[in-house]
């Protein structure tokens, strides 16, 4: 094989490789069942942070809502493994046997309308994608075809962010107020609470997560993830090439939002619920820094970067609860201050180039260039 | 619930409408500092609650040290502490321009998150120096009590203090802006960059004071709000979400549209709260809002200019 | 070379008439009529603020007309999306160089090329041969042969232009209109412009707006004078340059 070859082979899949060896074969062969569920509740994230890179890192279309959207996904599942749980034989002590209890609690008699499709596993794996999707459908489409986009979009967000975060905890009845859906029990008879449990859904969510990580690429090498860049680079020219821009970004924001709510269902699955402090205003602005950290310009970088962040996450805010605030506050200033490109970029400016100098024999010159190295503006 | 007099139900719409002024001063003071930001600059400063609470903690310091030091002079330590948490705030702004602000102009939504890492830092600052409990000053005599105005409708004293000051704060930011010759240079800045330099105004400097000034007067807004309510680490973001939509409901580059907007959102929520929840008060507020905010995205009073 | 005669109603490519846009009760331009022929080269000139670039962002839609009609082709275009009006046949090149500076020559070439222009095609979109060699044919067409798989951020700001002028020549449309096309250029990129420009007008419509009275001369066929949003003057280079009003207005500084 030529050098040349061999240099876009590795530039272009050494990445995916080395990930999916580390998902696959290092973390289930060093960690514990418990860390291991950990990491496959970080790894859920990293459905979100593919989103972001593809709204944010190449379209320039920064969402400070993908919370919002990871909580519909896990919502919709954890929703259908209530009904489950809520057999009326086990709720036989309830004044309604039959429906989840908090309903109970709260003086419901029936089950809501809109809880009845979530009986169907069809119905509810359809809506971990269908429901995010239309909810960022309706809010994108209003925005972009009115040409809002920028700060205004990331504040809109924000904003509907607020509204159903509010929502949520105050209709206890319809979907268990703060506590959020919580004593998930089995899927489809199969019993999600147990350490092979965990450890089949790990591999599941890897599973799942590499092969949007491939979709992620198809997109961003495709025309369509050109064009993306040109948006973000220059709008206007984009139109008066003969392109409807807001779909484009309506588009995108779509299927991030849809990436998302698959992350938010494979969560509900390892964690056992779904509540609304794990997808209000903070833990959605979170979910952009572990994009930021990772690399908003690299799929593989912003997964590593969420891994990294929860990792951290966890180990610091119990150990010095006072010190993680100031570390993630840090973590903000200094990667949009010094490190735009997040480990990605460093990876690429001073890990790449001295690995072909070893490997590949060359003087000074870099590897191809990423593709894209400016950041949005 | 319709089971009021018509004399009960008038005296509660006003009391009711009285809360809706005294959430409209609160939005006024957050909203001014965060317009002068946002809309001559185009900067998101999300730390801005952060801000406005360090004048918050500033005048629970000051009335302490007047406590302690100047008892005879309490009465009037809250302009003393008013002016300190101007200065305080503000030159926290500068320094923060300097270090942080000016290497982001080129990239507003990164500016976003830095000052989001700013206001995680401050938040938990103050965590540790006043601890995790809300503070409250203790309020001079004269600002306790209520008055009557009929038998039935009676108006808190601090609230009234409150709009007052609102309002004159307000006038005083217009002035600064509109009649003072920084103020030129402010809009000169704002609306052409480079023929602003090109005249010699120091648009570095101006930046930096408009930055300056914005988290000023967030400071002195923190100062009033001790008059009205207690004081905590994370009492800052509470209030900015709603903010941030009433600067860009109002048009972001509009000080009286930013009036305007607080206005109508901070009496539609309240009203709304007369019927239903407070949460769902705030929810239909905001839905309404994004709804209109979708319609006309410019936001209520915008320039028409020719590109 | 485009005939200059009598105008015919059949020949008529673009017929503005009775347009006029305010900015708050300034009227940038002001009940202006303007008929484009079909293969027609026409340098529209005037002083700054005559609302020159207005039109041209009125004709492809940036701005909204107040009053008046734009007919392309028969086709009203003031009520449709600039993406619709490029695609009905209407290039436009802006005052400063408007191309991705994050990509290459190839790729800025290949995003301007007129298939996969939705979500789902630009998804499909695949390099046929038939694009590369339209790519081939276009980039030696602007000199930048040599440049296919340079970044377009470090191309000279001649370059730029030109790569912006082959981002709308790819489109093959039937009026191209180029804002300030020569603006930074040095004379030798001049000259080749000039060049450029005389080949690429075969089987179009051109409306340039150019401030270098040299360059004016060196290509124009036909030239309409603007003063305050108006037409002041419309004709033959030689005699636009006799008129007196013109020579008061604009030549005369």
């Amino acid at each position: 094989m030529t050098n040349a070859k061999l240099r876009s082979l590795a530039s272009n899949w050494l990445g995916f490789v080395l990930l999916s060896a580390l998902l696959i074969l290092v973390f289930p062969a060093v960690l514990d069942d418990f860390r291991l569920n950990l990491v496959g509740k970080y790894l859920s994230f990293g459905f979100v942070v593919l989103g972001l890179v593809l709204c944010w890192g190449y379209t320039g279309i920064l969402s400070l809502g993908q919370g919002i959207f990871f909580g519909l996904g896990g919502y919709c599942i954890a929703m259908f493994l209530k009904l489950e749980a809520s057999t009326p034989e086990n709720t036989a002590i309830q004044s309604t046997p039959g429906i989840p209890d908090f309903m109970d609690w709260n003086q419901l008699t029936e089950l809501p309308f809109f809880w009845e499709p979530f009986h169907s596993f069809a119905f509810t794996v359809i809506a971990i994608m269908a429901v995010p999707a239309a909810v960022a459908f309706i809010l994108a489409y209003a925005m972009f075809k009115r040409r809002v986009g920028g700060v205004y979009f990331a504040i809109i967000t924000q904003a509907v962010t607020a509204v159903l975060t509010i929502l949520i905890i105050g209709q206890q009845g319809y979907t268990g107020g703060i506590n959020g859906i919580t004593d998930l029990r089995t899927l489809l008879g199969w019993d999600i609470r147990t350490d092979e449990a965990h450890n089949i859904l790990y591999f599941i969510c890897v599973a799942l997560l590499l092969v949007c990580i491939l979709l992620g690429r198809f997109v961003l090498k495709s025309k369509l993830g050109r064009i993306l860049v040109a948006i973000r680079d220059k709008e206007e020219r984009v139109r008066f090439s003969g392109y409807d821009v807001a779909n484009f970004k309506v588009f995108v924001f779509c299927v991030a939002a849809a990436l998302a709510g698959v992350g938010g269902a494979m969560f509900t699955l390892q964690v056992g619920f779904m509540s609304p402090t794990i997808i209000g205003i903070v833990p959605s602005i979170e979910m952009v820094i572990f994009c930021a950290l990772g690399g908003r310009l690299s799929l593989i970088g912003a997964v590593l970067g969420a891994l990294i962040v929860n990792a951290a996450k966890t180990t610091f805010s119990e150990m010095f609860p006072e010190l993680w605030l100031f570390a993630m506050g840090g973590l903000f200033i200094g990667v949009t201050l010094f490190f735009p490109r997040g480990l990605a970029g460093l990876v690429d400016d001073y890990v790449v180039p001295f690995l072909s100098k070893v490997f590949l024999g060359d003087k000074k010159t870099p590897p191809p260039e990423p593709a894209v190295t400016k950041l949005a503006e | 619930m319709f089971d009021y007099t018509f004399s009960e139900l008038s005296s509660i719409l006003v009391m009711q409408g009285f809360a809706g002024l005294i959430l409209f001063s609160v939005f006024i003071l957050m909203a001014l500092g965060l317009a002068i930001i946002f809309g001559q600059m185009g900067v998101i400063n999300m730390a801005h609650g952060e801000f406005m609470i360090l004048g918050a903690y500033v005048t629970y310091l000051t009335s302490h040290l007047f406590q302690d030091f100047l008892p005879f002079a309490y009465p009037a330590y809250f302009f003393v502490a008013m002016v300190f948490a101007f200065i305080v705030s503000g030159a926290l702004g500068l320094l923060v321009e300097w270090v942080m602000i000016r290497h982001l102009y080129a990239r507003p939504l990164d500016t976003l998150l830095a000052t989001w890492g700013l206001s995680l830092i401050l938040q938990q600052i103050y965590r540790s120096t006043f601890g995790a409990r809300e503070v409250g000053v203790e309020l001079p005599d004269w600002m306790m009590g209520s008055l009557a105005v009929t038998d039935t409708v009676e108006v808190q004293v601090n609230g009234l203090f409150v709009m007052a000051l609102t309002a004159a704060i307000t006038v005083a930011v217009l002035v600064l802006l509109f009649k003072s010759r920084w103020g030129l240079q402010v809009r000169a800045v704002t609306t052409n960059r480079v023929m602003s330099g090109a005249v010699g105004i120091d648009t570095r400097r101006v930046d930096r004071m408009t930055f300056g000034l914005g988290c000023g007067v967030a400071g002195v807004a923190g100062a009033a709000f001790t008059m009205i309510g207690s004081t905590g680490p994370t009492s800052g973001q509470l209030y900015i979400v709603d903010t941030f939509l009433v600067v860009v409901f109002g048009g972001a580059q509009s000080l009286l549209g930013t009036v305007a907007s607080a206005f109508t959102i901070s009496q539609s929520q309240s009203a709304l709260e007369f019927f239903l929840s407070g949460s769902m008060a705030k929810v239909i507020t905001l839905l309404i809002v994004i709804g209109l905010l979708m319609l006309r995205p410019q936001g209520l009073f915008v320039l028409k200019v020719r590109r | 070379m485009p005939h200059i005669g009598p105008v015919v109603e059949s020949d008529i490519l673009l017929a503005l008439e009775g347009v006029t846009v305010s900015f708050d009760g300034f009227k940038a331009v002001n009940d202006l009529s303007l008929y484009i022929q079909k293969g027609e080269l026409r340098v529209i000139i005037g002083p700054n603020g005559a609302g020159k670039t207005t039109v041209l962002d009125l004709i492809c839609g940036r701005t909204k007309v107040s009053e008046g009609s734009i007919a392309f082709k028969d086709t009203e275009v003031t009520k449709l999306k600039e993406h619709e009006i490029v695609r009905l046949g209407i290039g436009r090149k802006f005052q400063n160089p408007s191309i991705y500076e994050d990509l290459t020559v190839l790729e800025n070439l290949e995003i301007s090329y007129p298939k996969g222009r939705g979500v789902f095609g630009a998804l499909g979109f695949r390099r046929t041969a038939e694009v590369a060699d339209r790519i081939d044919e276009i980039a030696d067409m602007i000199f930048l042969k040599e440049h296919l798989n340079t970044k377009a951020e470090i191309l000279s700001h001649g370059q730029k232009q030109w790569l912006e002028i082959g981002m709308l020549l790819i489109q093959d449309p039937e009026l191209l209109m180029l804002d300030e096309p020569v603006a930074g250029m040095s004379v030798a990129e001049r000259v080749k412009t000039a060049e450029l420009l005389n080949r690429i007008i075969e089987g179009r419509a051109v409306i340039v707006i150019e401030h270098d009275m040299k360059f004016v001369e060196s290509i124009a066929h036909r030239v309409t004078v603007l003063h305050q949003g108006k037409v002041l003057a419309e004709g033959r280079m030689d005699k636009i340059q006799e008129d007196p009003k013109v020579r008061e207005v604009y030549l005369g500084h």
